[in-house]
């Protein structure tokens, strides 16, 4: 890039300079539900992006919701009514969420999405263009995020340029409950409290099991020593709270006691229930 | 299960039309995920908000479902509410969305929701759409690591009770009804397209550090048990006041018949005295006499609706000392070793 007279390409930076973009699985799920029930002869879905931006520049997504659309080879036509009456709507539920941008079906990005960016670009400074690959053209379902970034050559803006920011899918606690429910097509019965412990309990038994393992074979030789991750460990290790064996058991009975006490309690209580019951309704009215 | 079998026997020997009973309710993962998240963004307020899907013989399918906005005042938004209802429901129709709405979804806390709004709403409801469910999910008890999710229906028996506005004993015993019969809980199946699970397994995080969830291996469970416990004592005094309502009307009751009896009595020898002088006697019955105007039953409805908040008090409370013990076994080995 030659300085002087000569009037260089600039890629501007984006301005607010969103740095990167977190989906909650919610968006896409709308995404793929809208994409299935999508009138016959559309090819692709698109819709708008709802959410918030947090105050470190990135771009919470989490919500969405399908906008009927027209397309033909040379134009797009948007249903505005519609996205506008969608948005009054889910504003009055949730005030907070605000447009941040809008997706689209399809793993690239075409020509005329350059016309709905602009479109979008004039309700929210700086819309995030989602792409969710549902024809696995890859072999795999991409979702990419972009934001647009305006060419200029000296003076005069020539195009804007889709760029490429990182996206990561954040869940909420909660949702990660019931995540591995949501994996698969069908699900006889949700589970209940006892057997997901004895899933969660299996799976640290497994992440015990590799790190037993990773050390053994680091002990003879087999792989390389690392030192952060031997660090690593023996912090976890020392993390343990050194309690005598008297003192831990007293600790875990008092617990126990704790525990069967409720559950004594509420036996009674049922008793006095079945009792309450049988009193009120079995009662002779003389 | 059986129970529901027994009643549909009885609704096919009585009805030519056989409706099959509701045996199963399908939800849409994504429907899941809504709720989750409006139950969860707005706790610990409580919120509602409309399921839409299809009923399909005995399995109710809920495909989608949009949240209601909290209502401030009911005067002046009563009329927006609406609107926004069928805002929605059109707008909806537009994308192909199904737009049968089969119920209705609430939050709850520490699972107290049964009360007299629930019912009412229900038969509201049930006027309008032939099966409804609602689905009850509770936030805070998912921050212990369980999905708490709930499909309830009100069983049939007593919603005719209902309609009759009849709680006394005597119909009660007739019809065999206890407590456990108001509501009927269904079974809840989960479905997802083809493309979401393939999504889904995607995307998720391969690490398995971070695929497992820690908060189910919390230790502290102290707060949510005392409100528990605290929710329970609550809802015992409710059931001791209950049940002095009906011992005050046993005493009255038994005391207006003595007071009868006795009255009775002098009535008898006041006519046999004047049969003696060859007068005519007078009629063995009074009905202007206070003493003979029927005290009336109080209803049963709400000790019924408390003692469902108790069980559920106590069910809860099982299962998490449950999970206690779990945990702190687990601490032992982890310990020992």
């Amino acid at each position: 890039m030659a300085a002087g007279d000569r009037t260089v390409l600039q890629f501007n930076s984006p301005s607010s300079a969103i740095l990167s973009a977190k989906v909650h699985p919610l968006v896409i799920f709308n995404i793929c539900d809208c994409y299935v029930r999508r009138p016959d002869q559309a090819e692709r879905v698109i819709g708008t992006l709802l959410g918030s931006v947090l105050p470190d520049g990135t771009v919470d997504i989490r919500n969405s919701y399908a906008v009927p659309h027209t397309e033909s080879a040379e134009q797009v036509a948007l249903d505005i009514e519609y996205h506008h009456n969608m948005l009054v709507s889910h504003q009055k539920v949730n005030p907070k969420e605000v447009i941040v941008g809008w997706y689209s079906t399809g793993l690239g990005v075409t020509g005329g999405s350059a016309l709905i960016q602009d479109f979008y670009s004039r309700e929210v400074p700086n819309p995030i263009h989602l792409t969710v690959d549902t024809g696995f053209r890859n072999g795999e379902g991409t979702v990419k995020a972009f934001v647009s970034v305006n060419l200029s050559l000296g003076d005069r803006q020539l195009a804007a340029q889709f760029q490429e920011i990182p996206l990561d899918l954040c869940m909420v606690e909660a949702e990660r409950v019931g995540f591995d429910i949501l994996k698969k097509t069908a699900v006889d019965k949700l589970p209940n409290d006892l057997e997901g412990m004895e899933v969660t309990m299996g799976r640290l038994l497994a992440l015990i099991d590799d790190v037993y393992k990773y050390v053994d074979d680091v002990v003879e030789g087999r792989v390389p020593a690392d030192n952060n991750i031997g660090r690593f460990i023996a912090e976890t290790v020392a993390s343990l709270p050194k309690l005598s064996p008297p003192a831990f058991d007293k600790l875990m009975n008092d617990s126990l006691q704790d525990q069967l006490l409720l559950l004594y309690l509420s036996s009674i209580a049922r008793t006095q229930l079945g009792l309450a019951e049988k009193l009120n309704t079995a009662a002779q009215i003389l | 299960m059986a129970s529901s079998m027994a009643r549909s026997f009885l609704q096919v020997a009585a009805t030519e039309e056989v409706a099959s009973p509701l045996r199963v309710v399908q939800i849409e993962g994504l429907v899941i995920l809504k709720i989750i998240k409006h139950c969860k963004e707005f706790s610990p307020a409580l919120v509602t908000g409309q399921l839409l899907g299809l009923d399909v013989g005995s399995v109710l399918e809920v495909t989608n479902c949009f949240p209601f906005p909290i209502r401030e005042e009911d005067e002046e938004i009563e009329a927006d509410g609406a609107n926004y209802q069928l805002e929605m429901m059109r707008c909806l129709r537009e994308v192909n969305v199904d737009n049968n709405t089969v119920g209705w979804y609430q939050s709850t806390i520490l699972g107290s929701y049964q009360t007299v709004e629930l019912i009412e709403t229900f038969m509201n409801y049930q006027e309008n759409i032939r099966r409804c469910v609602c689905i009850i999910y509770d936030p805070s008890r998912s921050n212990q690591g369980v999905l708490a999710l709930k499909a309830l229906k009100l069983s049939d028996s007593f919603m005719e009770l209902y309609r009759a506005n009849n709680f006394t004993g005597e119909k009660l015993r007739e019809k065999n009804l206890s407590w456990v019969d108001i509501f009927e809980e269904i079974p809840i199946q989960v479905s997802n397209s083809a493309l979401i699970s393939a999504f889904m397994t995607e995307l998720e995080s391969d690490t398995p550090v971070k695929q497992c969830d820690y908060d189910r291996l919390q230790l502290s469970t102290k707060p949510y048990m005392e409100r528990n416990v605290e929710f329970l004592i609550e809802c015992m005094d409710d059931l001791s006041m209950e049940q002095q309502k009906f011992q005050f009307y046993h005493r009255s009751l038994s005391r207006q018949q003595a007071q009868q009896q006795a009255w009775l009595q002098k009535r008898r020898t006041e006519n046999m005295a004047r049969k003696a002088a060859g007068e005519e006697p007078l009629p063995e019955e009074d009905p202007s006499n206070p003493i003979f105007k029927p005290i009336p039953e109080p209803s049963r409805l709400e000790s019924f609706l408390v003692t469902n908040q108790i069980a559920n008090y106590c069910n809860q409370i099982n299962g998490v000392a449950g999970q206690n013990f779990n945990r702190l076994y687990l601490m032992k080995s982890l310990h020992d070793n």
